[in-house]
């Protein structure tokens, strides 16, 4: 694909891959990949657990977009208040933003079973509209001149999310993003709801027989997805991106799908996934740069790479079907 | 005559215009679902279509061969989801899902030198003296080709469908794929074409949004339009004629949000901007409760890989 837009490949993919974390400017790009990798992880985990249940939620990036502007908005609204709490309480509002806007999907598919992908995905753009509101009505700067955008967090030290050591890029969402991996392993392996989780994805009716409550596990898995794309885009307002703005949403809540399914749909698969994921986009700015590359590529090539794993992951389930059937 | 500050008679000829994308695509996809493959990659194969057909256009200066470009270039994006899910048996969701994610950043990729610049424009259907009939004339007889052909393929499908041994066949597989390969039926084959058909329709649909409705390229131009052909065929409970009427629906909500934001109503312009979505919404919840459920009108096998085993 590189070589089709005139760039020699091999030239590419070291941008991308190699340079980040050995190039010359090395020490700012590995704390860029904490950064970028952070929300990834953070609703990829989320995700991962309904697509293990069947229940498939694809607006993360709308509970993203909400996360950010409830947490935004506590912290906005006791503006010059210097509190050590005023954070942790942002912190919550951002995951009950998030976990409200995955409740209406899951609401109505458990009581009017209504599709939960197409409802999710549609809330997607209501968020998007709410967000333009937000950015240039409701939590506008009253200080800014009039230009859309909240005030910026990084000069208002009780709610902003700063690097917690000094150029690594480690921020609270980082942390998050390293309990929840842990969290999730820990639910898949141990706990009987990690078991009804796996049992429903692979048998939904032998998961009712087992007495597993569907509905239950719609709300679950949609709400902790839901919160935990809130908490990533609350981070990621609150710390990079710094501001609410019309566009701070860079696609993180689609890219999570792919870093679901990269990390086969594993918690500790995730956490590499995110990371890999993370450097193509860090790689593909450094491309786009330095090459010439257009950062659309990067997308497209995100994209192939889901294609590429789909087909290997569902190969190796095949030839697993046809052994056992020779046994049998 | 004007109600409201709208022009009642410009609002039907633009509702016209308006829903022409979303019925493609939907039509598109009623197919594909009918043959049991649930392809949720509209959006991505509707947004190639509007890159390629714009692409085509430009270049060549004709929007008849941009949209032929367009429904090739999404016929192209649904072969590799055809060959995924039914020659390597991924699953249909997640392929579907790769499907929008891998169309809108190549469309945004192939569209880099294309921003700014103005399609060709695509001539009205000269209907002579019918055009000049007051109010009705510039309603139903003042649009493009592709207004008319549109109409028309929902009435050819639904009828190939109903009446046809292909329309037949295509069904069967659709509700029992096990079925249709015991009676010798090519399941593979069928479902391949059906996904291909879609394809083509949802890239004739994207392409009419970048040559005609907007008429330029910008990212994102389809702006979640696949997803709603994908809702709008759960409302017409799997059937061709009432694509039509929810695309109508759909289309006349957006226009006369955007009608309202015109006339300058009181009401804000992003309340206005979210209603088709939260009316979508709101019209799934309604199909999906009540008596007459609609999935109990869905293809049995939708959404199941099949593989010959015997």
């Amino acid at each position: 694909m590189f070589a089709l837009l005139g760039k020699n490949p091999v030239e590419a993919i070291r941008t991308i891959f190699w340079d980040p974390i050995f190039g010359e400017f090395a020490f700012y790009f590995r704390g860029q990949l904490l950064v970028k990798a952070a929300p990834l992880i953070l609703i990829a985990i989320g995700l991962s657990l309904g697509f293990r249940a069947g229940v498939w939620n694809i607006g993360a990036e709308g509970q993203y977009i909400m996360g950010a502007i409830f947490g935004a908005a506590v912290g906005l609204a006791v503006f010059p208040t210097e509190n050590r709490l005023i954070y942790p309480v942002m912190v919550v509002a951002g995951a009950f933003g998030g976990w409200a806007w995955a409740m209406i999907p899951a609401i109505l598919k458990t009581v009017f079973r209504t599709n939960e992908i197409l409802v999710s995905l549609l809330l997607v753009y209501v968020a998007q509209t709410v967000l333009a509101k937000a950015a240039t009505g409701f939590l506008r700067n009253p200080e800014g001149a009039g230009f859309p955008g909240s005030r910026n967090f990084s000069s208002y030290p009780a709610a902003a999310n700063p690097e917690l050591i000094a150029g690594t890029g480690m921020h609270w969402g980082v942390v998050a993003a390293f309990v929840a991996v842990i969290a999730a392993f820990i639910l898949l392996q141990r706990h009987i709801l990690g078991f009804q989780i796996k049992l429903s994805g692979q048998a939904p009716r032998a998961a009712r027989f087992a007495g597993v409550n569907p509905n239950r596990l719609v709300i679950l898995c949609l709400g902790i997805s839901g919160a935990l794309a809130g908490l990533a885009g609350l981070f990621e307002v609150t710390g990079p991106s710094g501001q609410i703005s019309i566009d701070f949403n860079v696609g993180y809540g689609f890219t999570a799908i792919i870093v679901a399914f990269l990390g086969r749909l594993n918690p500790v698969g995730i956490l590499f996934a995110g990371l890999l994921m993370a450097l193509t986009y860090i790689g593909g700015e450094m491309a786009s740069t330095t090459l010439g590359l257009p950062s659309a590529a990067i997308q497209a090539f995100q994209g192939m790479l889901l294609f590429f794993l789909l087909a290997c992951d569902l190969l190796t389930n095949f030839r697993i079907r046809l052994a056992q059937r020779e046994r049998a | 005559m004007m109600l409201g500050g709208i022009d009642p008679t410009l609002l039907v000829a633009s509702l016209m215009v308006a829903s022409v994308p979303i019925m493609l695509a939907a039509l598109g996809e009623l197919v594909v679902e009918k043959a049991g493959v649930l392809n949720l990659g509209v959006e991505g194969m509707m947004i190639m279509g509007a890159i390629c057909g714009f692409v085509t256009a430009v270049e060549t200066g004709s929007p008849t061969l941009g949209f032929l470009g367009g429904a090739v270039g999404a016929t192209a994006l649904s072969l590799v989801f055809g060959v995924l899910t039914q020659v390597l048996l991924t699953n249909q969701v997640a392929t579907g899902l790769a499907l929008t994610l891998f169309g809108l950043g190549l469309s945004s990729l192939i569209g880099q030198g294309y921003v700014g610049i103005k399609p060709p424009s695509t001539p009205d259907v000269p209907f002579g003296p019918l055009a000049d009939i007051p109010e009705l004339g510039i309603m139903f007889f003042s649009h493009d080709w592709m207004v008319y052909a549109s109409i028309l393929l929902v009435a050819g499908v639904a009828a190939l469908l109903r009446y046809s041994r292909a329309g037949l066949v295509l069904r069967a597989v659709g509700e029992s794929h096990e079925a249709a390969h015991a009676l010798g039926y090519k399941v593979m084959r069928i479902r391949m074409l059906a996904i291909m058909f879609g394809g083509a329709l949802a890239g004739l649909g994207g392409a009419y949004v970048s040559l005609v409705r907007v008429p330029q390229w910008t990212d994102g131009i389809t702006s979640g339009a696949g997803w709603i052909a994908l809702a709008i065929v759960v409302f017409a409970s799997w059937k061709p004629w009432r694509v039509l009427l929810g695309a109508y629906l759909f289309g006349g909500i957006t226009v006369l949000q955007l009608n309202l934001q015109a006339a300058g109503s009181a009401i804000p312009v992003e309340y206005l901007s979210m209603a088709p979505y939260l009316i979508t919404i709101l019209v799934l919840v309604i199909m999906s409760s009540g008596k007459g459920r609609a999935s109990l009108n869905a293809p049995a096998a939708l959404g199941q890989t099949f593989h010959a085993s015997r």
